[in-house]
């Protein structure tokens, strides 16, 4: 389709603001730009259109089965939407005085309450606007903590490599030189890998639990206490809470600190990538480290945004465990591992899954065997799908698995679409050994052929040229 | 209780034993014993969908909501035209994740295809990201971006806005990378003060245009300066502003980023909003988080994707420049939008209304006793001056739904946009002469 720069038409525009009322005074020609913005110029219903068209080419939690693994892709309530609109929210100055914004203030802190509740945790803050944007707080929080104390030979943050890409980077961001520890058969910390690089160099561990293969480890209470010893704090990814929230507490397995995805776990939505937000919850010890306003707050506090973070995000979130409450939580998170192991359960016989045990709320498929009979890659299986309306699984992820493709089911799903799904997942199964060859040239009758991606890559254009 | 669970307990007891379980708790084998909470969560019990409608709205309820905003400081209240709330609500741009499946995607990658473009334009910068978290992180992965092994030292003129300051200031800080301010001297950056700070260690110099009181800085002096120096430059931008002044590109910046907040994201208590962020085509590679670019597909017809990802965390881990995954895309989306209503006409009309009427707001201020400007030179829609009585002033202007400027050290930091009509501006003059009276 056209560009919204293709439509535009010189001299086509809407009219939003009145004439000025007040004598125009007019920027000295030294600080004026050279020419206007070549914006488009167009109507309103030529703009509506446009955008129109642009969301029948987006694939949404709506719009069909979704099982995106680690992103936890469950239905964003619409009554969510509509209390985070509520003029009374979305009209606040941040820079408001405690006593105009009493309602913003109480949303917080009841949603820090809430959260610190579900977490283990005492203290929270909302200001980190995204999940890896919480474990750089969280890291920062244990950074905090050594410099205090002088402990200045803390150098090393220790990640599994199974962990999420944004782990390593963020310990590389603050500062910390990365160890890699390698997982067990079943994904998890080993132990006495583990003991080999934990010394009085040791800052921090950062892991996700269940771990990046949808298990948990059963040796977190021993995992976490050997840091502790070592004199290093523990950081919590929560990308997976969705799988124990209610039911297990990362407080509980001895963590000090943990982000939460409130776009995963707590359902709002995630807009294509982003908005989302990090609450960061911590420790008592930890609370003298948490991020504040410099304009709101004053004196003297790290600070990883402006103000008080996506509060409109925080209004949904908070709709939603009201939603809840103290029953639905836990049951959506039981109802998150039931489908993903009922999932499972009704593909199997077919693709593999690499761990084959009791999942948690997301399951990994091993298909290297697959590809070595047929020829057909997870790649292929991903774009085959698009072709059948479900948005492919994580593909390539976690990177000790060949050929990996990730499904998180979520509760959202009914039993109907996991059948539906597992029915389709057998029959592309059985469609690798019959016609390899349609696999590899899917998707057939998506938006878009396969993207060239390497020429993207070598012939980088960014931005539409007249 | 509400739940969003497409199933019956019947329905989900057969899927238990459909994978050969009779409990729920038959799936947390792997769960530590005594780690599974023995009690119910003390939150309260879950709500219907009327209740918690109450609740919230109640909550919404307690916040006073002022018809007329002049304050700014970070964060503006210009109008948002009707179809930029709309459009950005509906489902499928809502509820999409990142656009990692492009054949199923091409709707968000090309409203961030058009969302760079437009930044580009705005900017006059070579390339533009999909964006940050906000304004304030954008300079602080600017600053990053600058950074090399030689050169670690970041630059700040102390006129940007304090919140930005500290953001840079504590992602200096992770990092161990050496941060310092240059001062201000009479609301601007100090040129002097500049020029004794660069080094040959000097990562980059930041700047706010206009700046945390409203003000211009001369830009390309201070640009050249930085460059004289071998340092990059740094310009944080307010995008209304862009509309009608110099880009960053004719001031020779190396990095332009801003607070994208202003181009149709409601005030909202502090967000979500949006950080913008462009540069240079010799920065390219540098840029942080995703960049969409245009690439054909197997029938040669022309699509978008998510590129130049060698630089990203999921490729890189520890080597990547940043973390960031997640960004703003619905704000992106939000943003062009908005310049797409607006247009150029549209876009300079909200930047010339916008200073015309604090220049009528400040000289309707200054013209009452003890009411000064603090800073001499030019300035957009924001102001600082003297304002004795602050709190009282405040109060009077909230009885008649008027939210008064930001109380800071000097005096009073004003903002007018486009929205505030003449009459309400003639009232908040004569409320304050009241209270001064």
């Amino acid at each position: 389709m056209k560009l919204i720069f293709e439509k535009s038409v010189k001299g086509h525009k809407m009219s939003v603001l009145p004439a000025c009322d007040v004598p125009e005074t007019l920027l000295p020609e030294a600080l004026k730009r050279a020419e206007k913005p070549a914006l488009p110029e167009l109507s309103e219903v030529e703009i509506s259109r446009h955008y129109t068209q642009l969301n029948k080419r987006v694939h949404g939690v709506n719009s069909g089965f979704y099982p995106l693994g680690s992103c936890t892709m469950k239905y964003n309530p619409r009554i969510d939407e509509e209390m985070a609109a509520l003029p009374g929210f979305a009209n606040i100055h941040p820079l408001a005085s405690a006593a105009d914004a009493e309602g913003c203030l109480e949303v917080l802190e009841t949603a820090g309450k809430y959260l610190c509740e579900i977490s283990g945790m005492d203290d929270m803050s909302f200001q980190p606007a995204a999940g890896a944007h919480g474990e750089f707080t969280g890291v920062l929080l244990i950074k905090q903590y050594h410099d205090a104390r002088g402990d200045a030979k803390r150098t090393k943050i220790i990640v599994p490599d199974s962990a999420h890409g944004t782990n390593p980077a963020t310990a590389a961001m603050c500062g910390y030189e990365v160890v890699n520890v390698a997982s067990n058969d079943r994904g998890g910390v080993d132990p006495d890998a583990l003991k080999a690089v934990l010394g009085d160099d040791t800052a921090g561990l950062m892991l996700t639990n269940p771990n990046t293969v949808g298990l948990f480890d059963p040796n977190i209470l021993k995992i976490t206490d050997m840091v502790h010893e070592a004199g290093g704090l523990c950081y919590y990814d929560g990308a997976n809470l969705n799988a124990v929230m209610g039911i297990v507490r990362p407080g509980d397995m001895g963590f000090d600190c943990v982000h939460m995805n409130l776009h995963k776990t707590f359902a709002t939505p995630h807009g294509g990538g982003g908005p989302g937000a990090g609450a960061v919850g911590c420790k008592k010890h930890l609370s003298p480290y948490m991020p504040k306003s410099a304009l709101r707050d004053g004196g003297e506090h790290v600070q990883v945004r402006s103000f008080l973070g996506n509060f409109l995000v925080v209004v949904r979130a908070l709709t939603y465990i009201m939603t809840l409450g103290r029953e639905g939580i836990p049951e959506a998170a039981s109802g998150a591992v039931l489908n993903a192991n009922y999932l499972m359960e009704k593909i199997r016989g077919t693709f593999a899954p690499a761990f084959d045990h009791v999942c948690m709320h997301e399951f990994v498929l091993d298909l290297s065997e697959f590809k070595k009979e047929t020829g057909v890659s997870a790649l292929d299986v991903a774009k085959t799908l698009i072709d059948r309306g479900i948005h492919p699984p994580t593909m390539y992820f976690p990177l000790i698995v060949h050929e990996a493709l990730m499904l998180e089911p979520t509760e959202t799903e009914s039993r109907d679409t996991l059948d539906e799904a597992a029915e389709i997942f057998r029959e592309l199964y059985q469609m690798g050994y019959d016609d390899p060859q349609t696999m590899h040239e899917a998707p057939h009758c998506a938006q878009i052929g396969r993207p060239d991606e390497v020429q993207a890559a070598r012939n980088p254009r960014l931005r539409w040229n007249r | 209780m509400g739940s969003y669970l497409p199933s019956t307990k019947e329905e989900r007891e057969q899927m238990l034993n459909a994978i050969g379980m009779k409990d729920w708790r038959d799936l947390y084998a792997d769960v530590p014993d005594g780690m599974i909470l023995d009690r119910q969560l003390d939150i309260p019990s879950g709500l219907s969908e009327l209740e918690v409608r109450d609740a919230v709205t109640a909550m919404a309820a307690k916040n006073t909501q002022y018809q007329y905003i002049l304050r700014g400081a970070g964060a503006y209240d210009h109008y948002i035209p009707s179809i930029v709330k709309y459009i950005p609500a509906k489902e499928e741009f809502l509820t999409a994740y990142t656009p990692y499946q492009a054949e199923m995607s091409q709707g968000i990658l090309q409203s961030i295809f058009e969302y760079q473009t437009m930044i580009c334009e705005l900017t006059g910068m070579d390339v533009s990201n999909a964006s940050v978290y906000d304004g304030a992180t954008a300079a602080a992965e600017a600053a990053a971006m600058c950074r090399d092994r030689k050169r670690q030292v970041t630059l700040m003129s102390a006129a940007a806005n304090p919140e930005t300051i500290n953001v840079v200031r504590s992602y200096c800080y992770a990092a161990g990378a050496e941060f310092r301010l240059v001062p201000a001297k009479d609301g601007r950056t100090d040129v002097e003060a500049l020029k004794e700070l660069l080094g040959p260690d000097t990562a980059g110099f930041y700047m706010q245009q206009p700046n945390f009181y409203g003000l211009f800085e001369d830009a390309e002096a201070l640009g050249r300066e930085v460059h004289a120096a071998g340092a990059q430059f740094i310009m944080g931008c307010n995008p209304i502003a862009l509309g009608i002044m110099k880009t960053p590109a004719e001031c020779g910046a190396d990095i332009a980023v801003g607070e994208g907040q202003p181009l149709g994201m409601p005030l909202g208590f502090g967000g979500p909003y949006l950080g913008f962020m462009a540069a240079s085509s010799k920065m390219m590679r540098r840029l942080p988080g995703r960049i969409v670019g245009e690439t054909v597909d197997s029938r040669g017809e022309r699509a978008f994707v998510l590129t130049l990802q060698a630089r990203e965390q999921h490729i890189r881990r520890e080597k990547a420049g940043s973390n960031i995954c997640s960004n703003e895309a619905l704000c992106a989306l939000t943003a062009g939008l908005y310049l797409s209503v607006m247009g150029p006409d549209g876009l300079e009309q909200a930047a010339v209304q916008s200073m015309s009427k604090a220049h009528y707001l400040a000289e309707g201020l200054c013209a009452l006793p003890g009411v000064d400007m603090v800073c001499s030179g030019e300035f957009f829609d924001e102001f600082l001056v003297t304002m004795p009585r602050a709190e009282e002033v405040l109060s009077a202007l909230k009885a008649e739904g008027i939210l008064g400027g930001l109380p800071v050290e000097g005096g009073m930091l004003w903002c007018v946009t486009e929205k505030v009509p003449k009459a309400v501006l003639d009232k908040t003059v004569s409320i304050v002469k009241e209270v001064l009276a």
